[in-house]
């Protein structure tokens, strides 16, 4: 499909990305590294990257309404339809990225040991589901709408509504964890994990809109989420840096 | 030219074990196995090894709700993909640290070396990836063998500046076949954590 060979992936903008040491979040005081970090061009380590085939995705995987209930009962609460298109930073769709998601049922309790939320769990909702991107780097999957929750950190902080992702592109230098929030959100702006990114044209970025075109009629709204990944230069040459 | 950002990073948070591992996490019945669980699937030819290790903060106290993944090359210097690669080895690993004490522990092989892009090659490594609560994005290293005399010459060790800080990417032998990888995210023993 491509016609110039690859070069290396073209180094991290961190304009766009969160700084790793943001006092108002509590956690990452102790946990932010403090060293400058060691930089050198990309090499097969950083470009190869596991692959994933479609027959890792069950039946049920991309549809967390059902996929953890009894059979036929959905899950309780908001239903929606989350999908978009995964792309490199040149534009290029990423076909067969594994997206994993996982997130808070609709009242904002997560099914999890150490979680301590007074929100009921939904016996018919688990909070996990993964897919594996089309040949033009599009996705979508079924899921309750989150509800904000409670979170230890400052005196009385609540995460604004969000969904987990973990996505894996072609080469493990693409390897990203992020969070899609809900467009209208009033929590977004309050929130310290996402206040962790400066840039705020990069926080809008993680905001799904409303996509009425998407929406079930009578069944599901849908919210569009689009996401870049790093990319590999075009030419080798432009990446060849020597006496390195 | 760049036209579009990268998306951010946002930290993968107490939870991420629902989504990544979530047969670890207590939730059966939706995936068979945790992803990235064997990391050899078969008679694959090389070495066996256990590479094991801990996360620890800034005040020394290790990480319970971490989780490392690990990609590597085969023993023959090949990744999973590439052409002639051991089929019977995936290279990915993926370990949610122990909720007691923060091991993290991947049955796996030892790489043998792999290209540099200018010509040479680096010495064998496994990349590591590691998130958390408190991670704003993910943190990338390499462990390196402390016993492979191929790391005089490694490229990557080689631009390292400060040369006490080399020692915080070696995997120390703690038998024949377990290395041990400590991690530390912050302080004087810091780890060199990559911009790649
Ligand atoms: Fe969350």
């Amino acid at each position: 499909m491509t016609k110039k060979p690859l070069g290396g992936y073209a180094p991290r903008q961190h304009q766009h990305q969160p700084v790793a040491l943001y006092p108002p979040y509590r956690t990452s005081v102790k946990r932010s590294p403090q060293a400058a970090p060691l930089s050198f061009p990309t090499t097969i380590s950083e470009e190869s990257g596991p692959v994933f085939g479609h027959s890792l995705i069950g039946p049920l995987d991309a549809d967390l309404l059902h996929n953890f209930g009894p059979q036929d009962v959905s899950a309780i609460g908001p239903r929606i339809v989350v999908h978009g298109r995964v792309q490199d930073q040149f534009g290029r769709p990423v076909a067969g990225a594994l997206i994993e998601v996982w997130q808070a049922n609709a009242g904002g309790r997560y099914r999890h040991a150490r979680e301590g939320y007074v929100a009921p769990l939904d016996p018919n909702f688990g909070g996990c589901g993964r897919m594996i991107t089309d040949e033009n780097g599009c996705y979508e999957f079924r899921t309750v709408q989150p509800g904000p929750y409670p979170w230890p950190n400052g005196p009385n902080d609540w995460r604004p509504a969000h969904i987990h992702f973990s996505i894996f592109g072609h080469g493990f230098a693409q390897r990203l964890i992020t969070q899609m929030y809900f467009e209208g959100d009033p929590l977004i702006p309050l929130c310290p994990i996402v206040r962790t990114i400066h840039d705020k044209a990069a926080v809008d970025r993680l905001i799904a809109p409303l996509d009425m075109s998407r929406t079930l009629p009578m069944d599901a709204r849908a919210y569009r989420f689009d996401v870049t990944l790093r990319g590999r230069r075009q030419t080798i040459f432009e990446n060849r840096m020597e006496g390195l | 030219m760049d036209t579009h950002p990268e998306s951010a990073s946002q930290t993968a948070g107490p939870y991420v074990h629902i989504g990544c591992t979530p047969n670890f996490a207590g939730i059966t019945g939706v995936y068979d196995v945790d992803l990235g669980a064997t990391m050899i699937t078969g008679d694959a030819s090389g070495k066996r090894i256990t590479l094991i290790g801990q996360v620890f903060d800034g005040t020394g106290t290790p990480l319970r709700d971490a989780m490392v993944e690990a990609w590597q090359a085969d023993a023959n210097g090949l990744y999973a993909g590439q052409e002639g690669a051991d089929p019977h080895f995936t290279g990915f690993g993926r370990c949610p640290c122990d909720a007691e004490d923060g091991t993290f522990r991947f049955e796996t092989l030892r790489p043998a070396s792999v290209p540099w892009p200018s010509g040479g090659v680096q010495a064998p490594h496994i990349t590591l990836w590691i998130v958390a609560r408190g991670i704003n994005i993910g943190l990338h290293t390499r462990a390196y063998f402390a016993d492979a005399p191929e790391n005089e010459s490694d490229p990557v060790l080689g631009r390292i500046e400060h040369r006490n800080r080399v020692a915080t990417l070696l995997a120390h032998p703690e038998s024949d076949d377990i290395y041990r990888f400590n991690v530390t995210l912050q302080g004087p023993d810091e780890t060199i954590f990559f911009d790649v």
